[in-house]
């Protein structure tokens, strides 16, 4: 009972340091966005701020708000989508085709993208996607015929610059879980008389469920929020929900509208968590 | 059920030479037992069969027929790995099922046959668990029930039961061969352990460094060493080095009788198998358990029909049913091996007198 006692004392006193970080970074700060999103203006100088639902009620009203929560939503699913047809074969081949002395190697080609300054790296896209860019160069020098291929400024520039951006995640949790595969289980398939495609099948796909789904949940969640891939690289095509939560923030100065779109986005990828939960809980436990 | 022939295969890894020009064949439904130390090319032998290792030269044949070009999963084996390699997202019912699922057998025909799969292995009414549910016991048994269900060719197991403690291990022998007798399936497994090899196999292979040093009967192997190693691999073995003794030393030599291998200082030890010619160097291996130990003086008389040299007892280590004997016999260690009928065993330093048959002086390549 004492052993009991002590050990609880011991599991809070480790824990508390933690939960006291989080509640600090992230509840806090929250909480104060939260009270800012009730406000008619941020108060801020001299201002006299006053509560009021008029913030929600202006994404209601307005068609266009509604538009661009839809675009966010899709431009995270596509992006998802991008990142699973080419993380999840990249990472099966890094686990189990690759020899183990080029894995480190290709590891870190996989990792530079964090390396390097996120705004530096979309700019770099521009000079790739623009007309006239280094693809459009490439192309011309084989097929001096050949039309632009210029995606700069288009919804599909965007997706390709997230995709870019965050599939080093779903590379990464999608690895971890198939390098965990034992190679005998792959045989055993084998010599049981699966082909290639049933191996897949049956057995690496279900069993890297997981690190799939867990990829897919980390860049969904983010996609759907960010603001700088779809300014600098969608042109008009790039108002998204993030870019206006920021504008609310950074350009128009009202914050309690900004707030409280932030709100309602983060409402709308806890519904979709949500409504995935069965499927998450089922496949993200260890077998 | 069927012929495995391996023919001159060879297999190299770098200058490394896993196999080298090694030939066997299994008969139909034989239990074969591939013994040696690990890297000695028992394992990719097995995994050349079953097409998971292409042979550099040579070819294996199954029924007659070449299998370099057939992939695994067309080879039609079955395969017993020795972690099991179960899989961990499937029910033991779905384990099982994989061979006949993945070959689009009928539902209903599945559920049949994997009902009737698990009572052979008794394991029925465990279906709906999964493999870390179950015991070593019965995961080893879901492994087997699993590679038999697809009715293979040949089976091949590697090690087996080399993942279960002792007792359960000798269980799993007697049911393994039980098992296998009644499915009739050419059977390959592959083991270090040289008690287990002896216990399962109708015929053995003993494997040294890429090459097979002896095939044979358990008994034909573990009696009638062929070389060194194969004597001290397969069980312990004591060695004794000399000459080809000549005929007129004494005693009668006649035809048949046993001869003479001379010792270095003058002893002498008979052995009843053929000999090189006189002078020749030999190397007798004897068995620990073929000794007889008396106490200096007491026991049969030497002569033609017992080797008779005395030591002195330096060890003796107790093990309830049996007592091992290290003895110096003319500054050489010799383990003996004794039932434990005495009541008092010899103490260290006791003068003994060890005694055997001809017979079981076996003369071995070094």
């Amino acid at each position: 009972m004492r052993i009991e006692q002590r050990r609880r004392f011991a599991i809070l006193g480790l824990t508390a340091p933690t939960y006291l970080w989080l509640a600090l970074t992230i509840f806090l700060p929250l909480s104060v966005m939260l009270y800012f999103s009730f406000l008619t203006v941020a108060p801020i100088g001299n201002r006299e701020p006053a509560l009021t639902f008029a913030q929600y009620g202006a994404f209601l009203d307005k068609e266009f708000y509604r538009f661009l929560t839809w675009r966010s939503v899709m431009m995270g699913v596509h992006v998802t989508l991008g990142c699973v047809l080419i993380g999840y074969p990249a990472a099966l081949i890094l686990a189990h085709h690759v020899p183990n002395r080029w894995r480190e190697a290709l590891f870190l080609l996989i990792v530079l993208p964090f390396w390097s300054n996120a705004l530096v790296r979309i700019f770099s896209w521009t000079m790739v996607l623009r007309e006239n860019g280094l693809i459009d160069r490439g192309l011309q020098a084989i097929f001096p015929d050949a039309p632009s291929v210029g995606i700069l400024f288009t919804y599909p520039a965007i997706i390709v610059g997230l995709v870019h951006s965050y599939l080093p995640y779903m590379i990464l949790t999608c690895y971890i879980s198939l390098q965990a595969i034992d190679r005998s289980l792959i045989e055993a398939a084998r010599s049981l008389g699966a082909s290639n495609l049933a191996i897949f099948r049956r057995v690496l796909l279900p069993l890297s469920l997981p690190g799939l789904l867990a990829g897919m949940v980390l860049v969904f969640v983010p996609v759907i929020g960010s603001f700088m891939e779809p300014r600098i690289l969608g042109g008009l095509e790039g108002v998204t929900l993030g870019t206006v939560i920021e504008d609310q923030f950074t350009a128009v100065f009202n914050w309690p509208l900004g707030a409280a779109l932030s709100f309602i986005l983060l409402a709308i990828v806890l519904t979709i968590l949500a409504a995935a939960y069965p499927l998450l809980r089922r496949n993200l436990q260890p077998f | 059920m069927s012929i495995v022939e391996v023919d001159k295969v060879s297999k190299h890894y770098g200058t490394v030479a896993a196999l080298e020009n090694v030939s066997l064949s299994f008969a139909d439904g034989e239990f074969f037992g591939l013994l040696g130390p690990s890297g000695s090319g028992k394992t990719t032998l097995l995994r050349s069969i079953a097409g998971f290792v292409e042979p550099d030269q040579g070819d294996i044949r199954i029924d007659g027929a070449p299998v370099r070009d057939t992939p695994v999963h067309r080879r039609d084996i079955g395969m017993v790995f020795q972690n099991y390699a179960l899989f961990p997202h499937l029910s033991v019912f779905d384990n099982v099922a994989f061979g006949l699922s993945v070959r689009g057998a009928p539902r209903r025909e599945i559920a049949a046959q994997v009902a009737a799969m698990l009572d052979l292995v008794r394991l029925g009414g465990l279906q709906e668990r999964r493999p870390r549910e179950l015991s070593g016991g019965q995961q080893q048994r879901v492994a087997l029930a699993r590679a038999l269900i697809t009715r293979p060719r040949v089976l091949l197991l590697d090690e087996p039961l080399g993942a279960l403690d002792k007792r359960l291990r000798q269980e799993m022998q007697i049911e393994l061969k039980q098992i296998q007798r009644e499915v009739g399936i050419t059977t390959v497994f592959v083991t270090h352990d040289q008690e287990e090899a002896l216990t399962l196999s109708d015929r053995i292979a003993i494997f040294n460094e890429g090459r097979v040093v002896q095939v044979g009967q358990p008994n034909e192997v573990y009696e009638r060493p062929a070389t060194a190693f194969a004597a001290a691999f397969l069980g312990d073995a004591n060695f004794f080095t000399g000459r080809a003794g000549s005929p007129n030393g004494t005693g009668s030599l006649g035809a048949g009788a046993p001869r003479r291998v001379l010792l270095a200082d003058g002893d002498a030890i008979l052995t009843t198998s053929p000999l090189p010619a006189d002078g020749e160097p030999v190397r007798l291996a004897v068995r620990p358990e073929k000794f007889e130990i008396y106490r200096s003086g007491a026991g049969p008389a030497a002569g033609d029909a017992m080797n008779r040299l005395s030591g002195r007892v330096l060890q003796a280590i107790y093990s309830g049913s049996s007592i091992t004997y290290k003895v110096d016999v003319r500054g050489q260690e010799v383990t003996v091996f004794e039932q434990n009928r005495s009541a008092q065993p010899f103490p260290p330093g006791e003068a003994v007198d060890l005694v055997w048959a001809p017979r079981h002086s076996v003369p071995v390549e070094p």
